[in-house]
């Protein structure tokens, strides 16, 4: 995620200049705040989606989406064939995971993850045989034909999540969805640097289209949208080509950062705001990306699950920039390779947009279902300066596109008043970046909104942890209690059925006495 | 004059004064509830670090202000400023150190299965047998160091929760002239 003004190319001008653009903007886009990042999308945006030569090793982490790890169910050792299940989805909220190709599972064990921590995951090491075997699929001549049911299970069985970037599990999102009024297809790819759903549009349109109408049958949804951002012409041509015969609008919006943020998304075609805290959902509006809807095309259709994903390879340190089909799990050094390499030293390595993109350390990392762009970016272009302090300008209030005070939040964070900051609507935060990206005096604000949102996270955690231990110390001594309450009444029992006996045997002694005498 | 004057003061405090007596008989308060709400704060292991017979004697102690706030070992700094915030008083955070949460861990190779450590462990984290080695559950643990105190092979120990990608979150930004 971006800590400072990672994409710092842009000028933006005077702060008066930048204040007339966003009331412009707010009146013209129907979207609060928001930031012009210079799109630098021309490096990658005319080359065509080309298939990445299959690697020798790949390498799967078992986690891929929100959610709870999948569950390995194939061993060390054994042979797969692509497309084939080898995680399985663990709980409710959960996605499982396919061989991307037919080989050998290596080892199971840690490798570093797709992510800022650069902790190691569970991952699957599978090598790769070449051969491109596919387990027989379950294709489907007439999907239109199917339950709603009956496509949710599928597209939970394909294990695709959202490849936007957040990764939830598609599936669930469309059993909880069921009957909205809206559904939208997010074309706005707002980040900088990005162009793989651009080119997925304007290559695939027609794939895309029945994969959204499958998803529009899924939810019954009344009305379709589709909105793709205006600097998009051809994809915008392509796919109101494709969608002519469907009953779906193809809508251009204007081109604005964090405008494929779903909340964001919404208000722009809908004018409909979801409350604090709610979903989408509540509000009646199911939003997917398109690349997800091609996903569910491929699931649906070809029976064919999520093993590979369009990555946008680009960033000013890279040779020749370009859009590649990757198979999931595939080294991020292989796709730097298969752009030309390095041209100049990378200054940061970033997993997805410049604004809210993961940095990475490591080269070794697989690309993962999530995974949309690899940037090298180069020290011009990052622009990375000493913070200095809070000239209270406000412009990160006019950039805000959840209408937050971010200086304001970040005061509160930095004062180790974590309470003041929620108050203030911390937990609206989208971790859009925009502040940082304005701040004239480079504080990275949505680096404390990070910080800040994980801090209470852990201390929820620490809270029901602490509840359920005290349920575990109370419910141990009660059975204490217990064991010591049934001791004393058995002894209790003993004494008195010696106490029986005793009596007994005196009386039975006694009257033989007598007898006797 | 007089007599109004007189008579409605008198039927104002009669009422008034049936009113208090009513709310002091209904809405009364049994015991202090600030104890209650320090005994939730609290680990609840009942591990009896703090020299009081469990948690509830604990809070009673906080409560009447007759123990420091960062008697609790286990709670750790995050537990001292709470209390310390809730109490209204100067958290002393020189006697505690932070390690971050722990929890035990069994040493396996040296564990000989004499199940001592699971028959004081007070939230029941250590599953054992005789003659078998015991395992504890991370989950369960609340680090109160009974289990450590009785293991005779010096077994079990307290070790830093290990990081995973599910508790990571971005440091605090440092304090650099903001």
């Amino acid at each position: 995620m971006t800590t400072r003004r990672e994409a710092a190319c842009c000028g933006e001008g005077s702060p008066l200049g930048y204040a007339v653009t966003t009331l412009f903007d707010r009146f013209f886009s129907g979207m609060r705040g928001g930031v012009h990042p210079e799109g630098r999308k021309d490096l990658s945006a005319a080359r065509g989606i080309r298939a990445l030569p299959l690697p020798q090793k790949l390498y799967v982490p078992l986690q891929q989406h929100i959610g709870a790890p999948a569950t390995p169910v194939v061993n060390v050792g054994e042979r797969v064939l692509k497309g084939q299940l080898i995680a399985a989805a663990q709980g409710n909220v959960s996605a499982p995971v396919h061989a991307p190709t037919s080989g050998i599972i290596v080892a199971l064990g840690d490798h570093v993850a797709p992510h800022p921590s650069g902790l190691p995951v569970p991952t699957f090491t599978l090598a790769c045989d070449g051969l491109e075997e596919w387990v027989p699929l379950q294709a489907c001549d007439d999907p239109f034909a199917l339950e709603a049911e009956d496509i949710a299970a599928r597209v939970a069985a394909a294990g695709i999540v959202g490849l936007g970037g957040a990764t939830f599990p598609s599936a669930l999102k469309l059993n909880l969805s069921r009957g909205v009024q809206t559904l939208i297809i997010n074309g706005g790819e707002c980040e900088p640097y990005l162009t793989c759903d651009d080119r997925i549009m304007r290559e695939r349109a027609t794939a895309i289209v029945e994969g959204i109408s499958l998803i529009a049958q899924a939810v019954s949804a009344k009305e379709v949208i589709v909105g793709i951002e205006d600097n998009k012409p051809e994809a915008i041509e392509a796919m109101r080509g494709a969608a002519r015969a469907a009953s779906m609008k193809v809508v251009a919006m204007p081109s604005m950062y964090p405008m494929g943020s779903e909340k964001q998304i919404i208000q722009v075609l809908t004018g409909q705001e979801i409350p604090a805290g709610g979903r989408p959902a509540d509000i009646g509006v199911l939003v997917h990306n398109v690349a997800t809807a091609f996903a569910v095309h491929q699931a649906i259709r070809f029976g064919r699950p999520l093993i590979s994903r369009i990555v946008t390879v680009s960033g000013g340190a890279i040779k020749s920039p370009c859009n590649v089909e990757a198979l999931v799990g595939t080294p991020v050094q292989q796709l730097i390779d298969f752009a030309g390499g390095f041209s100049q030293a990378a200054a940061r390595m970033v997993l997805g947009g410049p604004m809210m993109g993961q940095h990475i350390t490591n080269t070794a990392v697989p690309v993962v279902k999530g995974s949309s762009g690899i940037l090298a970016l180069t020290s011009d272009e990052i622009g990375q300066n000493e913070a200095s302090p809070c000239i209270r300008c406000s412009t990160c209030v006019r950039a805000c596109p959840v209408g937050l005070l971010p200086l304001e939040m970040a005061a509160h964070i930095r004062g180790s008043d974590l309470s003041g900051a929620v108050d203030l609507g911390l937990k609206d935060c989208i971790a859009c970046g925009s502040c940082s990206y304005v701040c004239p005096a480079h504080i990275p604000l949505v680096h404390y909104f990070n910080y800040a949102k994980g801090d209470l996270a852990a201390q929820e955690r620490g809270k029901l942890k602490q509840e359920a231990t005290k349920k575990l110390a109370d419910a141990r001594s009660e059975r204490i209690a217990r064991i010591e309450r049934e001791r004393a009444e058995m002894m209790a029992k003993r004494k008195a059925a010696r106490e029986a006996k005793e009596r007994a045997a005196k009386e039975a002694a006694a009257k033989a006495a007598a007898e006797t005498a | 004059m007089l007599v109004a004057a007189i008579v409605s003061l008198t039927v104002l405090g009669t009422v008034l004064g049936l009113l208090l007596g009513l709310a002091a008989r209904y809405l009364r308060v049994e015991g202090n509830p600030i104890i209650a709400e320090i005994e939730q704060m609290l680990p609840g292991s009942q591990c009896g670090q703090c020299g009081y017979p469990g948690c509830t004697g604990a809070a009673q102690a906080l409560a009447d202000g007759s123990a420091p706030v960062n008697l609790c070992p286990p709670g750790g700094v995050a537990l001292v400023q709470a209390l310390a915030n809730k109490l209204g008083v100067e958290a002393d955070l020189s006697g505690v150190e932070d390690q971050g949460p722990q929890v035990a861990e069994v040493k396996e190779e040296i564990c000989i299965g004499c199940t001592r450590c699971f028959k004081v462990c007070p939230t029941d984290a250590i599953m054992g047998a005789a003659q078998q080695i015991h395992v504890v559950f991370r989950e369960a643990c609340t680090a109160c160091s009974k289990c450590v105190d009785v293991c005779p092979t010096e077994a079990l120990s307290l070790q830093a929760v290990p990081v995973t990608l599910q508790s990571w979150y971005w440091n605090k930004p440092k304090l650099e002239a903001v």
